[in-house]
């Protein structure tokens, strides 16, 4: 099929400078390489820098999976899937095991990633640090130098605020022991998934222009003090489709007089998880 | 079960439909190309600006694409021009080489050449004209005999100031091609060249807004800037192949050129003297080149060592901002689904709250 275009959007020099500053990425673990982003066909703040990234890696024997919220039918996964379903005419799957590529936004699947698996995030701010300093200038040295007394500080000052650190997505990290990274806004029940992770990560920040790795088998550790340890969410309700209790859960207003139903945010896993339960 | 933005396939097709309904349901005359092109030529100006991609017929195209969603436009524009091959730097425009359309000055009564009004909303008076309302066809139109400026070339005005080095002099310090920011990322301090490509394609109503700022209170020293020269008219484009060694023409292209004159009250190595701030655009964009000269002049602060205090003078916030395809895909993005996120929010508030209330905290 001719799709007008050349495979994957992008013309090849772009897809090599895009690979070349992956590499560094992934040699940099959690270090924000600056890359000479493009314009694309799809808004920014809507995935350009993951879609740029995957049409750099993708290939043809690739199977994408595109996730927003954790499920594969929300409006913007469907049209970005169908983006590349249009210029790579690739085959896309719903199934987590089955892909080995998934772009996402603000999940990470709950079904567990292997080293065969690439997991693309689209990025709004690839800077943890820039909500307490917002100027580039500023927060590169910031990070060249290690400095990150201010990150540290502001959790400090919110458990002396709130009893707790009330960052409850986009928790920040520390990947391989070096650099304070964003894990996108992924709530924070995700973030345990990213230490030692097998797949590989790629991180996409198409309008801020920036691409960051964290390899397989990092370690990636959230913000925490010894007598506040890092926690994640928990529901006293399962989900009322597959009845998990261990999946992350969307609240869902089911009449006009407000009552509330519980389902996975994973719509893949929560499909898995009621045929198996059958 | 109720699952809102769930289900999104049909919802895009139908929503596409609507869209394309939207505009035909009537079953008005479609609109051409060329009557765009021609009869809403201002708007077609600003979208290869902001597109920053000189063709006025896609322009035009994209304008009918969007419905008159100007901002849409310009995105469609850009999504365009990244697919296109990047094949040359063309050498620098010669704007004393411009065939003029229009050139003024608010700084001298008269200049060499004469002040030439040219076409310009500036003195008409902002009444609606009825009679557009049920307009004859165009060609009833009597065709004026426009006079020709009688001079081609025209030096720059304030050039008359540089002989009595009253003007900061502006040199080429450009070693390479220049900062290419459709290629590289962003940098900071970021460099002159840099930051007149942002402007350039950035936010007509940004920019004014900053520049408006500016000379209203929030930038240096209340200065007022005087208006040196404002031309628009067309010149020629060059380019130099390596392989040829000389240059060749490829074209013309309209632009609209400000150049705007600032004080500098001087420091340790500068007597004062006046500063210039520049503005360039695509096409007749008059107004968008003032502010951008505006702009630029306030960027500059920071090279003449003035106080940085207002945020027209903060490279940061201004170039990081200025560009609408970026501004309103990240603002819109938030139409997006972030439940995922917002029960993270509910969680806490709950557990915040009942933990307050069940006097744990108090």
């Amino acid at each position: 099929m001719k799709t007008g275009f050349n495979f994957a959007y992008l013309d090849e020099a772009t897809k090599r400078m895009i690979r070349r500053k992956i590499l560094k990425a992934v040699c940099i673990p959690g270090y924000q390489c600056p890359f000479g982003g493009r314009e694309m066909p799809l808004a920014y703040g809507w995935g350009t820098g993951g879609i740029q990234v995957t049409a750099s890696i993708i290939g043809k024997q690739d199977i994408l999976k595109v996730i927003d919220q954790g499920a594969d039918d929300t409006t913007n996964a469907v049209s970005i899937k169908n983006f590349f379903k249009r210029v790579c005419n690739i085959m896309t799957t719903d199934k987590t095991a089955e892909a080995s590529l998934i772009q996402t936004r603000h999940r990470i699947p709950e079904t567990t990633l292997n080293k065969d698996q690439i997991i693309v995030y689209q990025v709004p701010q690839p800077e943890p640090l820039r909500k307490l300093e917002p100027k580039e200038k500023e927060t590169r040295k910031l990070h060249a130098y290690k400095e990150y007394a201010l990150m540290h500080v502001k959790l400090y000052e919110e458990i002396s605020q709130f009893g707790s650190v009330i960052k409850t997505w986009a928790y920040p990290v520390e990947t391989n022991n070096r650099y304070i990274t964003d894990p996108t806004p992924i709530p924070k029940f995700d973030n345990p998934k990213m230490n030692n992770m097998e797949a590989l990560q790629l991180f996409g920040a198409g309008r801020e222009k920036r691409i960051y790795a964290i390899p397989p088998y990092t370690k990636v550790k959230s913000l925490d003090f010894d007598d506040h340890p890092f926690e994640i969410q928990t529901w006293d309700e399962c989900c009322s489709i597959c009845g998990s209790t261990k999946s992350y859960l969307d609240e869902i207003i089911i009449n006009n007089e407000g009552e509330k139903n519980f389902i996975c945010s994973d719509t893949d896993f929560c499909k898995s998880n009621l045929e198996k339960n059958k | 079960m109720y699952v809102a933005v769930k289900g999104g396939e049909k919802a895009i097709k139908s929503s596409l439909k609507l869209l394309e309904k939207k505009r035909k349901e009537t079953g008005t005359k479609s609109i051409e190309i060329n009557q765009i092109k021609e009869q809403l030529s201002f708007a077609v100006d600003r979208v290869i600006n902001e597109g920053s991609l000189y063709d006025k017929d896609l322009s035009a195209l994209a304008i009918k694409q969007s419905q008159g969603d100007l901002v849409e436009a310009i995105f469609l524009l850009r999504a365009y021009r990244t697919t296109l091959e990047r094949y040359a730097y063309s050498t620098a425009i010669d704007t004393s080489k411009m065939i003029i359309k229009r050139r003024i000055s608010a700084s001298f009564k008269d200049i060499p050449g004469g002040q030439i009004l040219g076409p310009t909303f500036d003195y008409s008076h902002r009444l609606l004209d009825f009679s557009l309302m049920k307009e004859d066809e165009i060609n009833s139109y009597q065709k004026i005999n426009n006079q020709e400026p009688k001079n081609k070339e025209f030096p720059s005005v304030i050039d008359y100031l540089n002989n009595e080095n009253l003007l900061e002099q502006e040199i080429n310090n450009l070693k390479d091609n220049p900062f290419d920011v459709t290629r590289d990322p962003m940098k900071f301090p970021a460099s002159r060249d840099q930051w007149m490509q942002i402007l350039a394609r950035g936010d007509e109503g940004f920019l004014l807004g900053l520049s408006y700022s500016a000379i209203r209170g929030f930038g240096s020293k209340g200065t007022h800037p005087f208006v040196g020269e404002i031309k628009y008219g067309i010149v020629d484009i060059f380019i130099s192949p390596d392989e040829l060694g000389f240059e060749i023409c490829i074209g013309e292209i309209e632009i609209s050129e400000c150049q705007m004159i600032d004080q500098f009250a001087g420091n340790k190595n500068t007597p004062p003297q006046f500063t210039r701030g520049y503005g360039l655009t695509f096409g007749y964009n008059e107004r968008k080149s003032m502010a951008i000269s505006i702009v630029d002049r306030a960027l500059k602060s920071e090279g003449y060592g003035e106080e940085i205090k207002f945020p027209i003078q903060d490279q940061e916030f201004v170039l990081y901002h200025a560009d609408n395809v970026e501004a309103q895909g990240f603002v819109t993005h938030l139409k997006l689904p972030h439940y995922v996120d917002f029960q993270g929010e509910l969680n806490l508030i709950r557990k915040l709250r009942n933990e307050i209330l069940q006097g744990k905290k108090l």
